[in-house]
């Protein structure tokens, strides 16, 4: 380890084991590669079955994180911006899909929006039925993926202060060019990491949509399922598609990363 | 009358009324936490008074006469544009955007927002910087730039909240140059802690103290006679109240001086000599006072003080009193011996004190 400039007074203690923790994180991965049937390695993922899973996997979180940015600007903006009575308890709700088993949340989902649920009048007369659809998959993924994006939108809004927006409201700005013109721009670094973060956690769900949504190939079932059900029957193909899954998350994490590393470069070339 | 203000907000012990003349600048000084960001924010909109009104060139801003946040108009819809300390020039936008924003947001299109930008840039000596972002912008840039954005959206008032307490000492003088081009015949309000910006850019000035007007008048009569202890701060002077006597005054606890409305009395022409038995105001320039150990010779003014302060200011070290001030050499504060809490004579000349009355004619 190589000393920067400046005094870094890290214990060795400290280094050992931050390294075991490092390892804890990357042995299962270093794991799983070693598992992986390389000559087998392209029939196998090129299946029906895992282009399905991989496709509607890609489709579903897509959309999902499209109606996390839909609904959660707006609830972010609102935590940050404005006083409620009942705020604190509005806030930790609106997270608690976080620290929610996702199966839970898939049962009330299912209470809410199921055949037999507490929206069943409204979606009986208009003609809708959720459950066990597409529709119910992109639900399931947009409920644990949403605080994602909340919390890290709101963060942002604080940190940035509602200065700049005070001076653009003397210069004339009504609310909504604020928003467009200042607020968004200012906060848009975190609003891509937040939606990066939430189509991480869309692509990853498994409890909700397995117990909302069900398994039709094709239909319900992404990838995770897949992965799972293929665990039992062919160990290979599993690990095939796990290795898959965990290229799409770098894939998705490095575009997102390099993306706001080139607007923040942007900025610091012009210091 | 362009601008009448009227307000009171209760939980920050905030009273002031004042009105501005159409085209005229007035400095607002004060103590910190005097209450001049509350009058700032008020008549932006980013406070709400709990009682009050205030009007702009005929248009209410805010009026609860009417009822509740009834009458109380949105920032935006005010015309009345904030110049803070810092210049908080929208960090992702282009300088020219910076300062077309005004222009854009009353819905002027692009071409026509970019030239009125352009004029104004060109106005604060900004033009070569269009294409710039603010991170490329020293303070002082940054600082014409926002002068630039604020003048561009056409306020009909102009808020100036320290535009240069948060500037390099070497570049102020160019900005203050720009400011006083600019606020010619604008109607601005402009809140400082410097003397020399209430004497470039403002025809009067108000002094605010605990949430109050406590002085309002023509700038140097303001700062030549002040009659509270915050205006003679700022203006450099020593003054002391009392009663009218011939020759001067009687103080308050009871010392007779006597001042002479000689030729260092110039100003006080302006003025009648105040009656005998009227309250008035005596006011020392530091400069003028002496120092020494032992009460000095008769017939001079001369007040024994417990120093409590000693400020070195380039050669000379201001020791202050509860009374009076003076400047004096370093070498002559050593062979005094003062030091905070030690006691000394401060006399002065007659002829070098201004004696006025106590409370200021109403101009208008």
């Amino acid at each position: 380890m190589k000393a920067s400039s400046g005094y870094a007074g890290v214990p060795r203690w400290v280094l050992a084991i931050a390294i075991i923790g490092a390892l804890f994180v990357v042995l299962p991965l270093v794991a799983m590669v070693v598992r992986v049937n390389w000559g087998q390695l392209i029939p196998l993922i090129t299946s029906k079955e895992s282009t399905d899973a991989l496709l509607l996997s890609l489709r579903t979180s897509g959309a999902a994180t499209l109606l996390c940015i839909i609904v959660g600007v707006p609830m972010a903006l609102v935590l940050a911006r404005t006083r409620f009575p009942g705020q604190r308890i509005v806030r930790s709700l609106v997270l608690l899909p976080l620290v929610l088993p996702p199966v839970v949340g898939g049962i009330a989902l299912l209470y809410t929006f199921g055949r037999q649920g507490l929206l069943k009048a409204p979606m009986d007369f208009l003609g809708i039925q959720i459950a066990f659809s597409t529709t119910a998959v992109i639900l399931a993924q947009t409920f644990v993926a949403l605080p994602f994006l909340v919390l890290s939108l709101e963060g942002a809004l604080r940190t940035v202060g509602t200065r700049y927006e005070a001076i653009g409201a003397t210069l004339g700005a009504g609310p909504t060019t604020v928003l467009r013109r200042i607020t968004l721009p200012l906060v848009l670094p975190a609003l891509v990491s937040g939606a990066v973060l939430s189509f991480a956690r869309a692509l990853g769900e498994f409890g909700a949509t397995l117990t909302f949504a069900g398994s039709l190939q094709g239909v319900t079932r992404t990838l995770p399922l897949e992965i799972y059900l293929q665990r039992e029957s062919d160990p290979d193909a599993a690990v095939a598609l796990a290795l898959v899954l965990v290229a799409v998350a770098i894939l998705v994490v490095g575009l997102a990363h390099q993306a706001s590393l080139g607007n923040a470069g942007g900025r610091q070339r012009l210091l | 009358m362009t601008f009448t203000f009227d307000a009171r907000v209760a939980r920050r012990d905030f009273d002031v009324s004042f009105t501005l003349e159409e085209g005229e600048t007035v400095a607002v000084l004060g103590p910190n936490g005097a209450g001049k960001s509350t009058l700032l924010n008020l008549i932006s909109g980013l406070l709400a008074a709990d009682d009050g009104h205030a009007e702009l060139e005929g248009a209410s801003l805010f009026d609860t006469r009417a009822g509740t946040q009834h009458g109380s108009k949105p920032p935006h819809q005010r015309a009345v544009a904030l110049l803070a300390q810092e210049a908080l020039l929208f960090p992702h936008l282009s300088v020219l955007n910076n300062v077309a924003f005004g222009p854009r947001s009353a819905g002027a299109r692009r071409q026509a927002s970019h030239a009125a930008a352009r004029r104004w840039l060109a106005e604060v000596d900004g033009s070569e910087f269009e294409n710039r972002r603010p991170a490329q912008l020293s303070g002082g840039q940054a600082q014409r730039i926002a002068v630039a954005r604020a003048l561009a959206a056409e306020p009909r008032l102009l808020l100036l909240d320290e535009p240069m307490a948060a500037l390099d000492m070497a570049v102020t003088p160019a900005i203050r140059r720009m400011l006083k081009r600019v606020l010619a015949g604008r109607t601005a309000l402009i809140v400082t802690h410097d003397i020399l910006d209430a004497y470039t850019l403002a025809d009067r000035v108000l002094v605010i103290e605990r949430g109050r007007v406590v002085e309002d008048g023509p700038t140097r009569e303001v700062l030549e006679r002040p009659r509270t202890a915050f205006a003679a701060g700022i203006a450099g002077l020593s003054i002391l109240s009392g009663v009218r006597t011939p020759t001067g005054l009687r103080t308050d606890d009871g010392i007779e001086l006597a001042v002479s409305t000689g030729a260092a009395a110039a100003n006080a022409t302006e003025w009648p000599a105040p009656d005998a038995g009227t309250a008035v105001i005596v006011a020392v320039r530091p400069s003028a006072v002496t120092v020494s150990n032992r009460p000095p010779a008769a017939a001079v003014n001369a007040i024994e003080g417990v120093i409590t302060d000693l400020e070195q200011r380039g050669d000379l070290v201001r020791v202050r009193t509860d009374r009076l001030a003076a400047d004096l050499t370093a070498r002559r504060v050593a062979e005094l011996d003062l030091t905070d809490g030690s006691r000394a004579w401060f006399s002065f000349d007659p002829g070098a004190a201004a004696l006025y009355p106590a409370t200021r004619p109403r101009a208008r």
